[in-house]
C-alpha cells in the first residue's frame, strides 16, 4: 500500500471556535492500525496533537473514535481493512474537550446511580456457584467502557430523554446475571434509567468492539423483565428466585 | 509571574488508580479518612485492565496440597532469595482473603465443577494456583474495584499527571499535578501521600506495558528523597507477539503455556526438553524468556525473529473458551487463527521487581508520610517475579499501604501549602513550553532503543557502559526539550515531563546492572555466568547531591523455623 491520506480533526478551544479536518501523510507499514498513523502524526509532526490511548491492545477501551464515520477503537482497526483514505474524527456523543479527545465523565455518574453488586443473603463462604452459571454475566463482563455503543446510540446523541445509553445497560444486566445477586435491576432501568427509549435498532451491538449482543442479551431481557415486573410482580419474582436455587450447587 | 492554582486539601492522597491505587484508596475511605485518588489515564483505564492470566492465590480448589507455605517458598526460590521474606509471607497469607473480598465485591472467577473458584498451572508455582476469569483477570478486577469506588463516594480526579512529590520538613506533605482536560495546576496537600504508579516497561523500545508505564513514580520518589531498590532486575515475558511491527511486544499470555502451549523452534524441534526437562514450557520466566532468546540468536528462530507457540492440540473449542482474548488479538491484529496456526513469539519487557524500598506491612517508604504500592514497590518478588503474583501483591500491598497511611495520617499535623516550590515547579513545567524545543519523542526513542539495545536480557559490562553514555548524553540535552502548545491536553508535554522520569529509572537500571557482577534471576551477566553468595544482597538507590548514588545491603535473613519452607540456596 501506499502513504495514507490521513484526516485528523483538530480543535483547540483555548484558540478557535470550531474544528475542522486536517489532512496528514502518513507512510504505511506492514499491519499497521490507526492509531499507528495518527500517533505517526504525533510524535513526528505535531506533538500537540491530544488523542487518548493506553493499551494498544483492545484491552483498555481509551482509543475510541469515528473512522469514516465509524465509532471504532483506533488501536484495534487495521489500515488495510479500510483502505488508505482515512478521516479520524472524535466521538460526536461527548463534548470536545481537545482534538480527538471528549469528555466522558457524564458516564460515572450514570455509573454511580446503577445499585451494585449485592450479594444474596444467608450464603455460606466461600461461595458455590456452578461453572455453566457464570457464563451468562461473563458476556457483559467483557466490556471495556469504550462508550462506542453510547456514541452511535442515537437515542443517547440527541441528549432529550434520560436514557442511561447501551452500556449502563450492560453493566446492569452484567449484575442481574450474577448468580449470586440479590436485585433485579429492571424496574430501575424502566423507571430512571429511560429503557423504554431504546427502539431495538441494534445499532449498538453493531459497533461493540467486544461483540456484546447489548440489544438481544442484555436490553431485551431487561425490557422484558420490567414489562412482566410491571404485570405480575409476585409470579415473576417467585420465577426468579426458584430458577436461582435451582443453579447454586450447595 | 504570580501562578495559579487550584488547592485541594485531604488526609491521604493516591497517586494511581491501577489495582493498587484502588484498593489503597478503599482501605483509606473505609476507615473513616478523607481521601483523593489521582490518576494519569482515565478511570478503569489502568495497565491492570491488561492482566490476562490470573492472581495467584493458595485456595488449594484443585490442589488440596496448597498452603500459604508453599506459595511462601515458590516465591522466595523464584525470586532467587533476594525477596523480603516478611513480604512473602503476608502476600502468601493475605492473597486468599483478597481474593474472596473481589468475589464480595462482585467478580465473577471461573469455577471448577463443584462450584469452587478454578485455578490454572502457571510457570514455576508448584500447584495450580492461578484464580482467573479467562484471559481477562486484570479486567475483571479493574471495573470491580471501579465500582467500588463509585458507590463510595471516593473522589478521584483522572486524567490528571502527578509531576512532583511536595516535601516538608523531611516530610510528603502533597503533590502537584496538571489537570489534563482544563489545563490547571493542582496542589493536592495531604498528611500522607501513596505512590500506586505501576511500572515503568516504557523505557524499553518492546515492551508489554501500557503508554501510562513510563516509570513516574520512581522518579517522583527519587526526586522526592525515597530510597530505591533491586532496579536492575527487568522482567522479560518469555512470549510477546513480534509481527506485525505494530503490535511488536504486545503480551501473550502465560496461560497460553498453562493451558498446555508448547514452544518450537524452526526445526520444529520442542527445545524446552532441553533447557528445562522437568519444567519444560512451565518453568520460571527468566529460564524460558532466555532459551526462547537463545533460539533466536543461535538461528533457529522464525521468519520474523521469533520461536513458535502451539497450542492446535487442544482444539478449537477448548481454545476458544480458555483463552478468547488471545483468539481475538492473533485473529484481529496478525490475522493468525491460533486454533489452526502456530503463534509467532519473542521476549518482550514486562515486569519491573525493583522499585520504591518499602516497609513490608504498611508500605512506609524511607521517607516520612511517603508510601508506595503495586508495582512501584519493591520486595516482594526479588530478582524474579512468579506470573499471577503481581496481582496478589498490588491488592495485598494496595490495602496495607491503604491503612498505613491513615495510621500515619492520624498522627500527622497539617503543613500548608508551600507557595513557592509549588511556583517553582510551575515555572519548571512551563519553561518546555517554548518555540525550538527538541521533540521529546525523538529523545524517548533514542533512549528506549538504548535500553533494548544494551540493558537486554543477557547483559555484559561493555554493552552496559554503552547505554550509560547514552543516557547521560540524554540527560545533557534533557534541558532543550520542548514543545509548543499550552499546558491543556498537551502529549508533547506529557512527553517532556515523563522523559525525566524515564532517564531517572533507565539509570537505576543500568547501573545497578553494571554494579551486579553476577548471574541471579532475571539479570543474566553473559561477563559473570554464575551466581554469586556475596550477591545475597540488594542494591539501594537513593538521589544525593553528587547525583544516584548506590548503596549494597545484605538481605534480611528469614527467621530459622520459614527456612524449611523454601529450598536452601545453592551455589
Ligand atoms: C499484558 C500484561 C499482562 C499481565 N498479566 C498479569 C497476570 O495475569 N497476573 C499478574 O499477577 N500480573 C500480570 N501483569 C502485571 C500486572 O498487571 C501489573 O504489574 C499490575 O497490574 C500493576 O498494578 P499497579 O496498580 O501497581 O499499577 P497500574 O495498574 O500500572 O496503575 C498505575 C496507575 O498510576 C497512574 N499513574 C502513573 N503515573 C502517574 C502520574 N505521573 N500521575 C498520576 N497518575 C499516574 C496510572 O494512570 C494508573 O492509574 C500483567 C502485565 C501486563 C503488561
Ligand atoms: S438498540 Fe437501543 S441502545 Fe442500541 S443503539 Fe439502538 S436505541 Fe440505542
Ligand atoms: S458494551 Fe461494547 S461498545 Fe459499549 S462500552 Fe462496552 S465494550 Fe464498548
Ligand atoms: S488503546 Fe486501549 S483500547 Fe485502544
Amino acid at each position: 500500500m501506499t502513504d495514507i491520506n490521513l484526516k485528523i480533526y483538530r480543535y483547540n478551544p483555548e484558540e478557535e471556535s470550531t474544528g475542522k479536518f486536517v489532512e496528514y501523510k502518513v507512510p504505511y507499514v506492514d499491519g499497521m492500525v490507526v492509531l499507528d498513523a495518527v500517533r505517526y502524526v504525533q510524535e513526528k509532526i505535531d506533538p500537540t496533537l491530544a488523542i487518548r490511548w493506553n493499551c494498544k491492545a483492545a484491552k483498555c477501551g481509551s482509543c475510541s473514535a469515528e473512522i469514516n464515520n465509524k465509532p471504532s477503537l483506533m488501536c484495534k482497526t487495521r489500515v488495510d481493512s479500510i483502505g488508505n483514505n482515512i478521516s479520524v474524527a472524535p466521538m460526536g456523543a461527548y463534548p470536545n474537550i481537545k482534538d480527538l479527545v471528549t469528555d466522558i465523565s457524564v458516564n460515572w455518574s450514570i455509573l454511580r446511580k446503577i445499585p451494585k453488586f449485592t450479594p444474596m443473603e444467608g450464603m455460606e463462604k466461600p461461595w458455590r456457584i456452578h461453572p455453566g452459571d457464570v457464563e451468562r454475566s461473563k458476556e457483559f463482563k467483557k466490556c471495556i467502557e469504550c462508550f462506542l455503543c453510547q456514541d452511535v446510540c442515537h437515542v443517547v446523541r440527541e441528549h432529550t430523554t434520560n436514557y442511561f445509553g447501551p452500556r449502563h445497560m450492560v453493566k446492569a444486566a452484567s449484575m442481574d446475571m450474577h448468580p449470586l445477586d440479590a436485585l433485579d435491576r429492571s424496574e430501575f432501568l424502566d423507571d430512571e434509567g429511560g429503557i423504554g427509549f431504546c427502539n431495538i435498532t441494534k445499532c449498538c451491538q453493531d459497533v461493540c468492539p467486544e461483540h456484546i449482543h447489548i440489544t438481544d442479551n442484555a436490553i431485551i431481557q431487561e425490557k422484558e423483565r420490567a414489562a412482566d415486573l410491571k404485570y405480575d410482580p409476585i409470579a415473576m419474582l417467585i420465577k426468579r428466585r426458584k430458577s436461582r436455587k435451582e443453579k447454586v450447587v450447595k | 509571574m504570580e501562578e495559579s492554582f487550584k488547592v485541594v486539601k485531604t488526609d491521604v492522597l493516591v497517586i494511581g488508580a491501577g489495582g493498587a491505587g484502588m484498593r489503597a484508596s478503599i482501605a483509606v475511605k473505609d476507615a473513616g479518612l478523607d481521601v483523593v485518588m489521582v490518576s494519569k489515564s482515565l478511570l478503569g483505564k489502568a495497565h491492570t485492565v491488561m492482566a490476562e492470566g490470573g492472581i495467584a492465590a493458595a485456595l488449594g480448589n484443585v490442589d488440596p496440597q496448597d498452603n500459604w507455605t508453599v506459595h511462601y517458598g515458590d516465591i522466595i526460590e523464584e525470586g532467587v532469595y533476594i525477596s523480603n521474606w516478611k513480604m512473602a509471607e503476608i502476600c502468601a497469607k493475605e492473597a486468599p482473603d483478597r481474593v474472596f473480598e473481589l468475589e464480595d465485591y462482585g467478580a465473577l472467577f471461573d469455577r471448577t465443577p463443584d462450584g469452587r473458584i478454578l485455578q490454572r498451572a502457571f510457570g514455576a508455582h508448584t500447584y495450580r494456583r492461578l484464580c482467573h476469569v479467562g484471559d481477562r483477570t486484570g479486567l475483571e478486577i479493574i471495573k470491580t474495584l471501579e465500582d467500588q469506588v463509585l458507590h463510595r463516594d471516593i473522589k478521584f480526579f483522572d486524567e490528571m499527571y502527578i509531576t512532583k512529590v511536595v516535601v516538608k520538613d523531611g516530610k510528603a506533605c502533597g503533590a502537584i499535578g496538571i489537570k489534563m482536560n482544563t489545563g490547571e495546576f493542582h496542589y493536592f496537600e495531604a498528611k500522607s501521600v501513596i505512590i500506586a504508579t505501576g511500572g515503568c516497561g516504557r523505557v524499553y523500545k518492546v515492551t508489554s506495558n501500557s503508554w501510562e508505564s513510563t516509570g513516574d513514580g520512581l522518579g517522583l520518589a527519587y526526586e522526592a528523597g525515597a530510597v530505591l531498590k533491586d532496579m536492575e532486575m527487568i522482567q522479560f515475558h518469555p512470549t510477546g507477539m513480534v509481527y506485525p511491527p505494530g503490535v511488536k511486544g504486545l503480551l501473550i499470555t502465560e496461560a497460553v503455556r498453562g493451558e498446555g502451549g508448547i514452544l518450537l523452534n524452526s526445526k520444529g524441534e520442542r527445545y524446552m526438553l532441553r533447557y528445562s526437562p522437568q519444567k519444560k514450557e512451565l518453568d520460571a520466566r527468566d529460564v524460558v524468556a532466555r532459551a526462547n532468546y537463545k533460539e533466536i540468536q543461535e538461528g533457529r528462530g522464525t521468519e520474523h525473529g521469533g520461536v513458535y507457540l502451539d497450542i492446535t492440540s487442544k482444539g478449537a473449542d477448548y481454545i476458544k473458551h480458555k483463552l478468547p482474548a488471545m483468539y481475538m488479538q492473533f485473529m484481529e491484529f496478525a490475522g493468525v487463527d491460533i486454533t489452526k496456526e502456530k503463534m509467532e513469539v519473542a521476549p518482550t519487557v514486562h515486569y519491573q521487581m525493583g522499585g520504591i524500598r518499602v516497609d513490608a506491612e504498611t508500605g512506609h517508604s524511607s521517607l516520612e508520610g511517603l508510601f508506595a504500592a503495586g508495582e512501584v514497590a519493591s520486595g516482594l518478588h526479588g530478582a524474579n517475579r512468579l506470573g499471577g503474583n503481581s496481582l496478589a501483591d498490588i491488592l495485598v500491598f494496595g490495602r496495607r499501604a491503604g491503612e498505613g497511611a491513615v495510621a500515619y495520617a492520624k498522627k500527622a499535623n497539617e503543613t500548608g501549602a508551600d507557595k513557592k516550590a509549588i511556583e517553582s515547579e510551575i515555572a519548571r513545567i512551563r519553561s518546555f513550553l517554548k518555540k525550538d524545543g527538541k521533540n521529546p519523542y525523538e529523545f524517548i526513542d533514542r533512549l528506549t532503543s538504548a535500553m533494548s539495545d544494551h540493558v537486554g536480557i543477557v547483559r555484559t559490562r561493555e554493552e552496559l557502559e554503552k547505554a550509560i553514555t547514552i543516557i547521560e548524553q540524554l540527560k545533557q540535552e534533557y534541558r532543550e526539550v520542548g514543545t509548543l502548545g499550552s499546558v491543556r491536553y498537551n502529549h508533547g508535554l506529557l512527553g517532556c515531563l515523563e522523559l525525566g522520569n524515564m532517564l531517572i529509572a533507565a539509570e537505576a537500571i543500568t547501573r545497578a546492572a553494571i554494579m551486579r557482577e553476577e548471574s541471579r534471576g532475571a539479570h543474566a551477566r553473559i561477563d559473570f555466568p554464575k551466581k554469586d553468595k556475596n550477591w545475597l544482597k540488594n542494591i539501594e538507590i537513593s538521589k544525593s547531591d553528587k547525583g544516584m548514588t548506590f548503596n549494597v545491603v545484605p538481605v534480611q535473613e528469614m527467621p530459622a523455623e520459614y527456612k524449611k519452607y523454601a529450598k536452601p540456596e545453592e551455589y
